[in-house]
């Protein structure tokens, strides 16, 4: 925004904002090295080094935890303090709350690193940390609950933009969903069982799973996409008021689906209708959501041509809309009695995750940082470009093979001959599987090398706007 | 009133709250409000004259 002279009418509290944008570059390569690590040794299972700290079965969790809580929520927590800010003209409620935000959530993330390698794990997936570390969160988030919330209260606009409509939505069913399934009853400091037992478990960890994903992977990010999208294309969103049904159709539709988690096992059947019908209708507000977000930019496709942020805003919202309609489908029982414990699944969820939440935050990144470090323009737009391209490679990649080793595991595990016996053992799936876990390792590579990119990027953006500032120099920029 | 018949209402209470809701959205009345808000992130640059967003140059002086 250069030219532009900043009108704020009150100073901004863009520390947290800075603090959270660093670490969402540092986690996300930490978290996207680890899921190559562990590409890794599935090819190559020697590469644990016989040491259990490093086994796939540990440092899995790892990965998942590092790449949504630590990469995913502190872009989450950076771009909501920012756009709330920005949407509402006025500084963030509390900032010494803010500021225990930020160091509460990486004290949470170290203890993760720490901990989930030791083995000390409550075996629900997504949810693996131990009560302890389920307690911190919960205040953390409390916390977090009330910074955003208060900004909204004492805001000096009218109208709540709708960015924060959906950053709210996800701040509440967070702290909900949280708090509801690590229920649990400590043995000793780092043993707990939950507080559920059997099918009821079952069900209150996958409606807490899949609305980890509708509200966290989904709200959240959507969030980021009705801010930054419109400001990158410089033009207003498609329809606004899409997207206030957008918002309600959403929330009142993702808390249905978890059971589609559980088709084909001791969850009552009717349960499992429910879940899926309710998955199948989730397409439409998906749908919705992701044509408004993409015709933002109507009247100016040509900007694509020349603007790879703008690019990797818009192509995130084409995965979106990929893996919303892979989801619902994979969602219908008989679908998912292929699908279901194969690498389709895996692929899948990293459509959503690598092609949409990566790149919406990329995007937003790549907004941010320049406009945060006092800079025009990010370092160099070329190695953005290159960005680009290694990441979108490197996703279909992942996302191909993944879809042919799980299809191919799917009928493999089915197929029986003529007397009802197996024609394949589980193993013979396994030796089959190998071209395709070699193809994901190396679009898992040209992810991280991306990323790495990236830093590299931000790096010299964040320095040039130190070493201006020091100079007393500072440009006057938005 | 049963669990059932219960479950049944509640459906429909969200269903004709929805459709409201739709309705609100799209009444004409609330356009220039919406129209408003979609175009309120944009006040903070307040010079739209000069949408020099991109410069050519990425020079630091």
């Amino acid at each position: 925004m250069s030219q532009t002279i900043p009108q704020q009418p009150n100073e901004y509290n863009m520390k947290v904002v800075r603090q959270f944008t660093v670490m969402t570059i540092i986690w996300g390569i930490v978290g996207m090295a680890l899921g190559v690590l562990i590409a890794a040794q599935l090819v190559w299972p020697e590469l644990n080094f016989n040491t259990p700290w490093l086994t796939y079965s540990r440092l899995r969790p790892l990965h998942t935890n590092a790449v949504i809580f630590a990469f995913g929520t502190s872009a989450l927590f950076a771009t909501s303090y920012y756009v709330v800010q920005k949407t509402c003209k006025v500084s963030l409620f509390s900032d010494k709350l803010a500021a225990f935000t930020f160091w509460g959530w990486q004290a949470v993330i170290v203890a993760a690193v720490i901990t989930l390698p030791l083995g000390l794990t409550s075996t629900k997936e997504y949810a693996e940390l131990e009560w302890p570390i389920d307690i911190l969160i919960a205040i953390v988030w409390i916390a977090y609950l009330i910074v955003f919330f208060g900004t909204l209260a004492i805001r000096k606009t009218s109208h709540i933009y709708v960015a924060n409509w959906f950053y709210g939505g996800f701040i509440v069913v967070i702290a909900m969903l949280h708090i509801v399934n690590s229920l649990a009853v400590p043995v000793d400091f780092t043993k707990s069982y939950s507080m559920y037992s059997g099918a009821v478990d079952a069900m209150v960890q996958w409606w807490y799973g899949h609305n980890a994903v509708g509200f966290l992977l989904t709200a959240g990010f959507l969030g980021m996409m009705y801010y930054f999208v419109p400001k990158q294309a410089e033009r207003p969103v498609y329809s606004y008021r899409l997207s206030v049904v957008h918002f309600w159709a959403l929330i009142s539709l993702y808390i249905w689906a978890g059971p589609h988690h559980l088709h084909y096992t001791a969850l009552p059947d009717w349960t499992q209708s429910v879940g899926m019908v309710m998955s199948v209708i989730l397409f439409v507000p998906s749908w919705g959501g992701m044509i408004n977000g993409i015709m933002t930019l109507s009247g100016a496709w040509h900007k694509l041509r020349t603007d790879p942020i703008l690019r990797f805003l818009i192509v995130s919202l084409s995965f979106y809309g990929m893996s919303t309609f892979e989801g619902p489908m994979m969602a219908i029982k008989s679908v998912n009695a292929l699908s279901h414990y194969t690498d389709w699944t895996v692929g899948h969820v990293h459509s959503g995750a690598l092609g949409w939440v990566a790149m919406i935050t990329i995007g937003s990144m790549y907004y941010l940082v320049p406009r945060l470090f006092n800079q025009k323009e990010i370092h160099s737009i070329k190695l953005v470009n290159v960005h680009f391209w290694l990441h979108t490679i490197g996703v279909v990649f992942y996302i191909v093979s993944m879809w042919i080793s799980g299809v191919m595991q799917g009928l493999m595990w089915r197929a029986t001959n003529s007397d009802g016996t197996l024609t394949y053992s589980f193993v013979e799936s396994v030796q089959a599987s190998y071209p395709f876990w070699t193809g994901r390792f190396i679009g898992g590579v040209f992810i991280v090398v991306g990323m790495l990119l990236m830093a590299y990027n931000c790096y010299k953006t964040i320095r040039a706007g130190r070493r201006e500032t020091a100079a007393g120099n500072v440009v006057q920029t938005a | 009133m049963d669990y059932g018949t219960w479950r049944g209402v509640f459906s429909l209470v969200i269903l004709a709250i929805f459709i409201a809701i739709v309705f609100w959205a799209f009444s004409r009345r609330s356009k220039k409000q919406f129209d408003e808000a979609a175009n309120s992130i944009f006040e903070d640059e307040t010079s739209s004259t000069t949408n020099s967003d991109k410069p050519e140059s990425k020079k630091d002086e």
